[in-house]
């Protein structure tokens, strides 16, 4: 197993937000963790890179235990987040520079520039750049770092549909080439349907996950029109996370009413 | 033809400000000890010339002192400010409250500590530019979004590295911003600092012309004030189009 997760827990200081949260993800797949917003999927990832200390828990990589900031992962935000006094060659190796290897990575980078269609772009500032472009120079930025595993945080979420969708194409199209173990989170099922290997849902509050689902194609005979005809598979998604958002209507009904914490877990 | 309109308009302005200037001097036949014309300052001004720049180059030598001595210490001390909360929360108070003290009570007390040579006009410069530099520099980085340290670290880079690959360059053009205005004030520091107690400078000229009822060169000697300090705000300036060539458009 390439990423174990057991029982981790974590809370704000103001709520719970994962309780005893399992996951495994092997070598080479691409899972996609859904759910509402603030159900606390990016919270999963700010653990896994570190940011974050859970309360419980562990987190094994390749069977070993890991605490803190470790270089097993690369991270890449929901904002592109590159910066803006840097060109897109520089932004995008950014890896190389905070390891001491700014050539290989220019000479690496340079390669990869044509398939992340930001060929001739190199020496641009990224206030030049169109938002899908930025976002591909963001994912070739991540993509350049040496880490197994690959952790994305909603990244097309910040884009308008028709960009978005040609992102996913293009990312479906990237991930033979990028052969990565990948985490994606997102709250839009159908990237997670056209893109995954495995979807995991998040409900609950605390969060933990309520779902599995795998879809049966495998990404390489995956299309468009194969992505129209999940009506089924997407019919269950959106059953899962509505009743989820029911639950919690009436757990707060009523907490509001005799704050209880009755109706908390899912049977 | 708006923008052409926009340029002219404050220099129309002063052209006939100036030319009621002159003309109510020459009919009013007004004395040059109470008001000199626009055209007797422009004489003064050439007249005096070698006298006067001589004493702007010292003027100009202490604000670049001042500059670069506050431009050092706003650099680490608001590093220090952003890095350890408590340096911040317990300075930041006291620096805004040091900013109340009026220069000109603040500047008779630093020569009778240091004397009349160049450290009080100098640290006078210092006591003025210190304060918007570091303010800017430390609200810029405050303001900076958390992510991308986040992102940094989440790609092995440690405490100090954040700093210098996100943290000090994304505040730069907050700290651009405060040292155009310190570059404006840096000269009036030097000017009150030799106003006190000088031999030379243009504030230690001022006060001798003033006295002598020599206002021509009063006046001459404020409009060199004045272009000097629009030149070394012009200067950041430039500065600022080598440092920022990706503009100053920010997420």
């Amino acid at each position: 197993m390439k990423l174990e997760i057991s029982g981790l827990s974590f809370s704000y200081s103001d709520r719970d937000v994962l309780d005893q949260l399992d996951i495994q993800v092997e070598e080479g797949e691409f899972v996609s963790i859904l759910g509402a917003s603030g159900c606390g999927k990016s919270t999963i990832l700010k653990l896994l890179t570190g940011v974050l200390t859970p309360a419980e828990g562990k987190i094994l990589v390749d069977g070993k235990e890991i605490r803190g900031m470790t270089e097993h992962f690369a991270y890449m935000p929901q904002n592109d987040l590159l910066f803006p006094w840097k060109t897109v060659l520089d932004n995008v190796c950014l890896y190389g520079r905070i390891h001491g290897n700014l050539e290989g990575a220019r000479r690496e980078a340079r390669e990869n520039l044509a398939a992340f269609g930001l060929a001739g772009y190199e020496n641009a500032y990224p206030s030049s750049l169109s938002g899908g472009m930025r976002q591909r120079a963001a994912f070739l930025r991540t993509a350049l770092c040496k880490s197994e595993i690959l952790l994305l945080d909603e990244p097309f979420g910040a884009l308008d549909v028709i960009t978005r969708g040609e992102m996913q194409d293009w990312l479906l199209s990237m991930r033979e080439k990028m052969n990565r173990t990948v985490v994606l989170v997102t709250h839009d099922m159908d990237e997670a349907i056209y893109l995954s290997d495995r979807i995991l849902i998040l409900g609950g509050r605390p969060s933990k996950v309520v779902c599995e689902l795998k879809p049966e194609t495998p990404a390489k005979g995956r299309s468009r029109d194969w992505l129209y005809g999940q009506g089924e598979m997407r019919k269950r998604i959106h059953r899962e996370i509505m009743r989820d958002g029911a639950e919690q209507r009436n757990v707060c009904g009523a907490e509001q009413k005799n704050s209880s914490p009755a109706g908390k877990e899912r049977p | 033809m708006k923008k052409w309109k926009k340029r002219t308009a404050p220099v129309l302005l002063i052209a006939v400000l100036l030319l009621v200037w002159e003309a109510a001097v020459r009919i009013r036949h007004i004395p040059l000890y109470v008001l000199p014309a626009p055209s007797q300052v422009v004489e003064a001004l050439i007249a005096d010339w070698p006298n006067l720049a001589s004493h702007a180059g010292v003027t100009v030598m202490e604000a670049l002192a001042g500059m670069a001595i506050a431009l050092v210490l706003a650099l680490a001390l608001g590093m220090a400010m952003d890095a350890f909360p408590a340096v911040k929360s317990g300075l930041y108070p006291v620096l805004v409250v040091t900013q109340t003290v009026p220069m000109i009570v603040l500047a008779p007390i630093l020569i009778i500590y240091l004397g009349f040579g160049l450290t009080p006009k100098i640290l006078t410069v210092v006591l003025m530019c210190f304060f918007p530099i570091v303010v800017s520099f430390t609200d810029a980085m405050g303001q900076m979004d958390e992510e991308y340290s986040h992102l940094v670290r989440s790609f092995g880079a440690g405490k100090w590295e954040v700093y210098r690959l996100v943290k000090i360059p994304a505040s730069v053009p907050g700290l651009i911003s405060g040292l155009k205005v310190a570059a404006t004030y840096s000269i009036s520091g030097a000017v009150v600092g030799e106003w006190i107690g000088a031999q030379s400078g243009l504030g230690y000229y001022l006060i001798r012309v003033k006295n002598g009822y020599m206002l021509d060169k009063v006046f001459a000697c404020v409009l060199v004030i004045v272009a000097l300090s629009l030149c070394m705000n012009g200067a950041i300036r430039i500065w600022q189009m080598f440092a920022m060539p990706y503009g100053e458009k920010r997420e």
